[in-house]
């Protein structure tokens, strides 16, 4: 019966800022710290204490703009958003509302089918995050921890037009993905440094729009995933046993994968939102918004279309590196550093290269010093001086920095055997008493060549050059 | 009333060692500690000032002074000062001691200036009489020459700043406006109460009422010492983003200029439609003290005056209580206890709040709400847009503009219950904290009850220089301070 519904979502994300002070104060914008460590005045709400704007959160808003196809207002306003808390020191919540910093973006999406979906981004707005409360370390307390109090987070809300959890996760990471490609986000989601908050509606294929139900502040993808199939068929069974949906904000409960409702329309604040009058409106200059550009790291997509016009690498085989911003660092300090050829580093790279790190768990930034290594080792390749197969033996103790690859090479005497000398009197030994197979080969059996290889190369151990191999064994052969 | 000593005739007589800076210290805190009219929120001692003594007299006998070394100045109780209880005369706030000293407190320390103690105010500044203080009324010294035993009030907010000053108590005190409440206390005590430009003295460390008007300044015996302590204080600082960084004058060195071209004043007429023939005559008395001075006076006439007072008892209310929701009782301030946090927070700011704070939250909750935003705030705003531009265009055909500072002279504590006619006291002052404008309050004469009355001159943007300079000229003719 479910599916006969469809699903129209919405997403509302939080990205804290990569910045090195809060939006509005000079403390540290750090995570992990001691509780209430990283609080000055301004954080902690006192008397006659004032924001200053930090202005690098303006340039985080405005490479953001660049890179979703936003419009970058040139008039933005910093508005209060009224309500108690005690993790909201000042009663208020300093965001922007009626004027956002950036309109009218998008984002494009993969289908299963192999086209792309564009999602379209109605804004993005900058405010500061609020501090955490603690409800569960004393049973008659509650505790607060102001360190989070001001963070810059840039609220990006999507139109809806995701249809499903899948579309939503890969929108989700794709804007993950940007963002930390333009370092703007870390995009650390269980550190809470990019949350989503998930607007649900259901209807029948064509039909109208129902009544949508909020999902607050899931940070994982999972939890994503799980708290869209709970909702969808919640929805679906409230309206199928003849209810209506009551327009709810949701909370999304871990440990029971389920949804439940956090508050309902009747208790909604009035959050009483008015222009900050301690802050002046953001006017932006074309020129402050262009000096931005220069500054703009190379996209995810960007990079894909590059690797394969530049590079001849295959689309699937780019889009593997560029899935996370560390993987084409490393690629491009190789492709830079060395004249091996770079579709050859990245089909080493995704293969046997990925392989070591996942089974290593390493962080591949780590690698980073031994690139100039790893180039060596595929030029010995390309250069006949080892085989293939040596190569890959030898690459885990490359990675592992436990030696350059030609003294490996050396010590380990792997070096192929490329001398003609040396290589024809393997193949004369390797002929010897074979006369009945050589009068196959010349009465026309390709296959007695593959025989006679194979047992020039044993005798190698594996060493012998096979393309030299082949070539003097057919002008023997054929004489 | 005290005999009244200037800045530059005391910081002489420090120069020339007539007087110590103890002994100039102790001659004002005996005062002050008496306390006789409740300007004081709290009186520091000599032994809490000891170092600062020291060190002020012993830059006076190396000849190295700074420009306000050892003079006793009082502080408005809504100026953080570190280390010293800020209260901002309000329950809630009464046992809070800042950990930082407010911008325009720590220029005059830097400038040498000692502080005697914090000056009385209505509550966050929220008043016109300074009855709404958590700690009592403040008494004005003047007294109704034929009710002598009447308690007069001193007007407000800053209320204890003008009595201070009045009763001898400190040479001079740092006030708050924010919709008259330097000006209209000044007129009331006879003094000199000078709000300068929006954005001249940085509102850092201000406990704020309503961020958009707020503005430090001096209350003075006379303009000389206005233009002392408007030096140390109007400064651009970078933790206030509404501070500008227009350049500033030496507002001392020119004071005695003579003005470089014809003058011309615009008298509003429709400021003096519904006033008493005593006030009217304050106006007169000023034109009449210039005659001998190539100025004109021109009537002009504003369209906005009428709007004003609503505009601002919309605005301020609505800033207002947005920045009293920091006063929940968690982190500091008065906690009242409850059952859960909502209680924490009805127990703390019912209890820490008085009526007429409570009043001016609940004016700004609602004119801020869904469905009253547009009808109220949004269209305050546009009036206020207007009353800048109407201001604007008077001042093409202008230099300065000179009206009444209050429509009466002061009144009876206790007499005025009705709130709305109390905010009626603020009437000609606050269009000019509306635009933003720089005003003066001066006295120009005595009522038929021996009381002080006052004009306020007002000037365009940054024009305190011009406007202090005219000021001293009017101060020297109306002779009122011989």
């Amino acid at each position: 019966m479910s599916n006969n519904w469809e699903m129209v979502i919405g997403l509302e994300v939080h990205a804290q800022l990569k910045t090195s002070s809060k939006l509005f104060s000079s403390s540290p914008n750090l995570f992990g710290s001691e509780p209430n460590e990283n609080v000055n005045f301004i954080d902690a709400g006192m008397p006659g204490m004032l924001p200053v704007l930090n202005w690098a959160c303006i340039e985080k808003a405005i490479k953001t703009g660049f890179a979703l196809n936003f419009t970058i207002n040139k008039h933005s306003v910093f508005e209060r958003k009224n309500y108690f808390y005690p993790d909201l020191p000042q009663g208020y919540q300093i965001s922007q509302f009626e004027f956002p910093i950036l309109s009218e973006g998008y984002l494009e999406i993969d289908q299963p089918d192999g086209n792309t979906k564009k999602i379209r981004i109605e804004r993005a707005h900058l405010e500061q995050d609020a501090g955490k409360s603690i409800h569960d370390i004393d049973p008659k307390f509650s505790f607060i921890d102001l360190n989070r109090v001001g963070t810059p987070l840039l609220e990006i809300v999507s139109y809806p037009d995701l249809s499903s959890a899948e579309d939503v996760v890969n929108y989700m990471s794709s804007l993950r993905q940007t963002l930390m490609y333009i370092d703007v986000c870390d995009g650390n989601m269980q550190e809470g440094s990019l949350r989503a908050d998930v607007n649900l509606s259901i209807r029948k294929p064509g039909g109208e729009l129902g009544t949508r139900c909020e999902i607050k502040n899931l940070n994982s993808f999972k939890f994503i995933r799980q708290a869209i199939e709970f909702e969808f068929q919640r929805q679906i069974e409230v309206i199928e046993s003849g209810g209506s949906v009551e327009q709810n904000t949701m909370l999304f409960d871990t440990s029971t994968g389920e949804t439940r409702p956090m508050r309902s329309k009747e208790f909604s604040h009035d959050y009483r939102y008015f222009p900050d009058p301690d802050l002046l409106p953001v006017n932006l200059t074309d020129e402050q918004i262009n000096q931005i550009k220069p500054s703009m790291e190379e996209l995810p997509h960007q990079k894909i279309a590059r690797y394969v016009s530049d590079y001849k690498i295959d689309k699937d085989i780019s889009k593997i590196i560029i899935a996370e911003k560390e993987n084409t660092i490393l690629f491009e300090k190789m492709v830079n550093e060395s004249d091996v050829n770079p579709k050859n580093i990245a089909s080493w790279l995704v293969g046997d290269i990925f392989a070591f790190v996942k089974e290593k768990n390493l962080d591949v930034l780590n690698l980073l010093e031994y690139t100039k290594d790893i180039t060596d080792l595929l030029k010995l390749i390309s250069d006949d001086v080892i085989s293939n197969k040596v190569g890959k033996e030898i690459l885990p103790q490359v990675l592992e920095g436990k030696g350059k690859p030609n003294e490996l090479v050396k010590k380990m005497g792997l070096e192929q055997v490329s001398n003609t000398d040396e290589l024809e009197k393997i193949i004369d030994d390797a002929l010897m008493g074979e006369e009945e197979n050589i009068a196959k080969f010349q009465g026309g059996s390709d296959r007695v060549l593959g025989y006679f290889v194979g047992k020039c190369l044993k005798s190698t151990k594996g060493k012998g050059n096979p393309k030299l191999i082949n070539k003097i064994l057919l002008e023997k052969l054929k004489k | 009333m005290p005999k009244k000593q200037s800045i530059s005739s005391l910081v002489n007589s420090l120069k020339e060692k007539k007087i110590s800076v103890h002994e100039l210290f102790d001659q004002f805190h005996k005062v002050a500690k008496e306390n006789a009219n409740n300007s004081y929120n709290l009186v520091l001692d000599p032994d809490y000032q000891k170092s600062n003594l020291e060190i002020s007299q012993e830059r006076y006998s190396n000849g190295k002074n700074l420009p306000l070394d050892g003079i006793p100045l009082g502080i408005k109780d809504l100026f953080c000062t570190k280390g010293i209880t800020t209260t901002a005369s309000s329950k809630i706030l009464s046992n809070f001691i800042p950990q930082y000293e407010s911008f325009v407190t720590q220029q005059l320390l830097n400038d040498g200036a000692i502080f005697i103690g914090k000056n009385n105010c209505d509550e966050f500044a929220m008043g016109s009489s300074n009855e709404t203080s958590h700690f009592g009324p403040v008494v004005n010294p003047w007294k109704n020459k034929n009710s002598p035993t009447e308690k007069l009030v001193p007007g407000g907010s800053s209320g204890g700043s003008a009595a201070a000053v009045a009763e001898g108590s400190c040479v001079a005190s740092m006030g708050t406006d924010t919709g008259g409440s330097i000006r209209q206390p000044a007129s009331l005590c006879g003094l000199v109460g000078l709000k300068p430009t929006f954005g001249s003295c940085s509102r850092w460390g201000i406990v704020a009422f309503a961020s958009s008007l707020d503005q430090a300044g001096p209350i003075t015996n006379s303009v000389e010492d206005a233009a002392y302590i408007l030096n140390s204080i109007s400064k651009h600082d970078f933790n206030d983003s509404t501070s500008s960084n227009h350049p500033r004058d030496d507002y001392l060195k020119e004071i005695d200029k003579k003005l470089d071209h014809k003058i011309k004043i615009g008298i509003p007429s429709d400021y003096l439609k519904n006033v008493t023939p005593e006030i009217i005559a304050q106006i007169e008395n000023t034109k009449k003290s210039l005659a001998g001075y190539d100025i004109e006076f021109v009537d002009v006439a504003f369209e906005t005056t009428d709007y004003a007072l609503s505009t601002y008892y919309i605005i301020a209310p609505a800033e207002a209580s947005s920045n009293l929701a920091r006063y929940d009782g968690i982190r500091y301030g008065v906690r009242e206890e409850g059952g859960n946090l909502d209680d924490i927070y009805l127990n703390s700011r019912t209890s820490g709040f008085g009526d007429e704070v409570t009043r001016r939250i609940l004016i700004g909750t609602y004119v801020l709400s869904a469905g009253y935003y547009d009808a109220y705030y949004r269209q305050a705003q546009k009036v206020r847009r207007l009353i800048k531009d109407d201001f604007q265009r008077v001042f093409q055909e202008v230099d300065f503009i000179l009206t009444p500072t209050t429509p009466n002279e002061a009144f009876k504590i206790g007499e005025k219950l009705d709130p709305i006619a109390m905010y009626m006291n603020d009437v000609f002052t606050v269009p000019t904290s509306l635009a933003g404008l720089p005003g003066i309050s001066l006295p120009s004469g005595l009522s038929a009850n021996g009381l002080p009355l006052g004009v306020q001159l007002i000037g365009n943007y940054f024009q305190e220089k011009k406007l202090l300079q005219l000021s001293h000229l009017i101060e020297k003719e109306l002779s009122f301070n011989e």
